[in-house]
């Protein structure tokens, strides 16, 4: 089984980082919401493989203290 | 004990160009004695170029200002010959945490390779740093160099000529007018001069307001820069702790835009803020207080006919990354070989169109990088926000993500890439120092690389054979023959040849690499010399 890459793979992170939020500027949030998912889908697309996304989802639903409600 | 910014370090006199029939002309003039102002006549002294300092005020500034200085700018400083006064009382730091919420999300360390003379970071409370430059300026006067300072005269008046610039100077015995060839203009965010001149200034304001506390106490808190996101004594903002000399602690303590500053600055609401911050039990006395909005905004050229702008008046960023004292100093560094070698009849007027073009990149650079920062550490919109919190979430559990996470990028010199000055590179060569970079430093046998290279053109040869000396059209180009097997560390060799077996450097007076090639050929080195200098091929030809 592939294993989720979890440590530093882009280049120029500031530079994505940048572009993403150029991406939901002067959007509604409702909007930016839309994007998000849409994005999520290209890029699952894109991965491929399940076992990856499986451990993708799994990471991200890992929910922080904050959403907990502490 | 009255402290430094309450001195008078070069009270007004009456200069004999106050009682002068005719405006006495002099070659530079140099307005504002902050760093940069004292940087830029420290460096002309040294190239024998006359200077004139003018500072509406007679001593160094108090108040929150800049307190981080970096290894480039402290390497300039060497050079400027004040370099180890600052690292001496400065404190030095690489380690920085970053906090979320309750919880710290991940350390870093700045990791600074060895052999390097410099830290990467210090921190010095500006004033003690002015004070170190008004002593070297006034030890170069003493030494006969032909500098002035002149205290409590404010410039109050600009008019361009044709040859040079016109001033007025409001003192307390008066009015008086001179002229100069070149004004370097210094005065800070809020140029006095670039409004006069009617010249603009674009760029961002962000719509918030932090707290900037400089506190005297004693605390066990470790040598280390702490950035907190969201922390509960600071709900929804963020806040950042910084250790200064003297027990003094710098910190800033973010408020949102819809504030009302002057309550804020009421100091038991200062204090309790900070108690919230540090606790209870901790004891400590306010140095000072303030409430500062960000900008990050340029002018759009630098140089202006015979008038230079330099630091904060030619640019301004936020304080995010330390990139305003730090590239101010790179400025007049690239700034003052430029002016010497025109004003002494040995390089073309157009020269000066690099400072303009080198230095504008470099702020451009530094905007970017301040604006990014700022842009992460108080997001404009929910969904900004939403992606802020997801990194930080992550970084604690993902190395990935920490990259992502950005309380500041902070402050690295700027590489010319494509600037017209540069020659040729050499494919083989390590791409840090390729044309355009400034030098890295290495140890030699006895010295620093970085020491060795004063404020003239050097020749840096590495297991190859240069002249003994060299002089192209009338200047001095100092050659410095290393050979690595009698190095005490491979750091030079890692650095300057990689992979190569020789190498040999042209580089600027302001350390910046102009040209290298596997081994000396004179033809070579002279059109890139000439090229340096604003000949560019054309006009050589021409």
């Amino acid at each position: 089984m592939s294993r989720l890459i979890t440590d530093p793979n882009l280049p120029d992170p500031d530079g994505f980082y940048a572009e993403l939020l150029k991406l939901h500027e002067g959007r509604e949030e409702a909007e930016s919401a839309g994007i998000n998912a849409r994005l999520i889908l290209i890029l699952a697309n894109h991965i491929g493989d399940r076992s990856i996304l499986t451990q993708a989802f799994a990471a991200a639903g890992a929910s922080s203290k904050k959403e907990q409600g502490a | 004990m009255s402290k430094i910014f309450e001195v008078p370090l070069y009270p007004y006199r009456r200069s004999a160009d106050q009682d002068a029939a005719q405006p006495t002309r002099h070659p530079v003039v140099v307005v504002g004695a902050g760093p940069i102002g004292l940087a830029a006549a420290i460096d002309l002294a040294l190239h024998d170029v006359p200077v004139v300092v003018l500072d509406e005020n007679d001593r160094v500034s108090w108040g929150s200002r800049a307190i981080c200085f970096a290894k480039r700018p402290l390497e300039i400083l060497d050079r400027l010959g004040c370099g180890d006064a600052m690292v001496d009382k400065g404190v030095v730091w690489n380690r920085g945490k970053v906090f979320f919420d309750e919880r710290q999300v991940y350390g870093f360390d700045l990791l600074p390779e060895s052999d390097h003379k410099r830290p990467a970071f210090i921190n010095l409370q500006q004033y003690h740093l002015e004070h170190y430059l008004v002593a070297r300026l006034q030890a170069l006067i003493a030494a006969g160099k032909p500098v002035e300072l002149r205290g409590a005269n404010k410039a109050v008046g600009v008019e361009q000529l044709d040859d040079g610039v016109r001033l007025s100077i409001e003192t307390p015995e008066g009015t008086y007018v001179l002229e100069a060839d070149f004004l370097i203009a210094c005065d800070g965010a809020h140029s006095p001069l670039r409004e006069m001149l009617g010249l603009g200034f674009h760029g961002r304001v962000f719509e918030d307001n932090f707290l900037i506390a400089d506190v005297v106490m004693d605390a066990d808190f470790p040598t280390e820069r702490w950035f907190w996101f969201d922390p509960p004594f600071n709900r929804g903002q963020s806040a950042l702790l910084h250790k200064q000399p003297d027990r003094v602690w710098r910190i800033d303590l973010q408020l949102g835009w819809q504030v009302d500053k002057e309550r804020e600055k009421e100091p038991e609401r200062v204090k309790a803020r900070l108690k919230a911050m540090l606790g209870e039990d901790v004891g400590f006395e306010l140095e000072w207080v303030s409430i500062y909005t960000f900008q990050c905004r340029r002018m759009d050229r630098f140089r202006h006919g015979r008038v230079l702008f330099a630091g904060d008046a030619a640019h301004q960023v936020s304080p995010f990354g330390a990139r305003g004292a730090n590239s101010g100093f790179q400025d007049t560094d690239n700034l003052c070989w430029k002016l010497a070698m025109v004003m002494k009849g040995k390089a073309p007027m157009a020269l000066l169109d690099s400072y303009d073009s080198e230095r504008v990149q470099a702020a451009d650079e530094n905007i970017l990088n301040s604006t990014r920062s700022t842009d992460f550490i108080t997001p404009k919109s929910a969904t900004s926000r939403l992606f802020r919190d997801a990194v930080l979430d992550l970084s604690a559990h993902y190395a990935f993500a920490r990259p992502l996470v950005n309380s500041g990028r902070l402050s690295l010199p700027a590489t010319h890439d494509g600037s017209i000055l540069n020659g040729p590179d050499c494919a083989d060569l390590p791409p840090a120092v390729r044309p355009g970079a400034p030098a890295v430093d290495a140890p030699l046998e006895e010295s620093w690389l970085l020491d060795r290279l004063d404020s003239r053109f050097h020749l840096l040869g590495i297991d190859s054979d240069l002249p003994d000396s060299l002089e192209i059209d009338g200047i001095p180009v100092d050659c410095l023959s290393v050979k690595t097997d009698s190095l005490p560390s491979p750091a030079l060799s890692a650095r300057y040849l990689g992979d190569a077996t020789s190498a040999v450097y042209l580089l600027r007076p302001d350390q910046h690499v102009v040209a290298r090639w596997p081994s000396y050929q004179e033809a070579e080195v002279f059109a890139a010399f000439n090229r340096a200098i604003g000949l560019a091929p054309r006009e050589v030809a021409a």
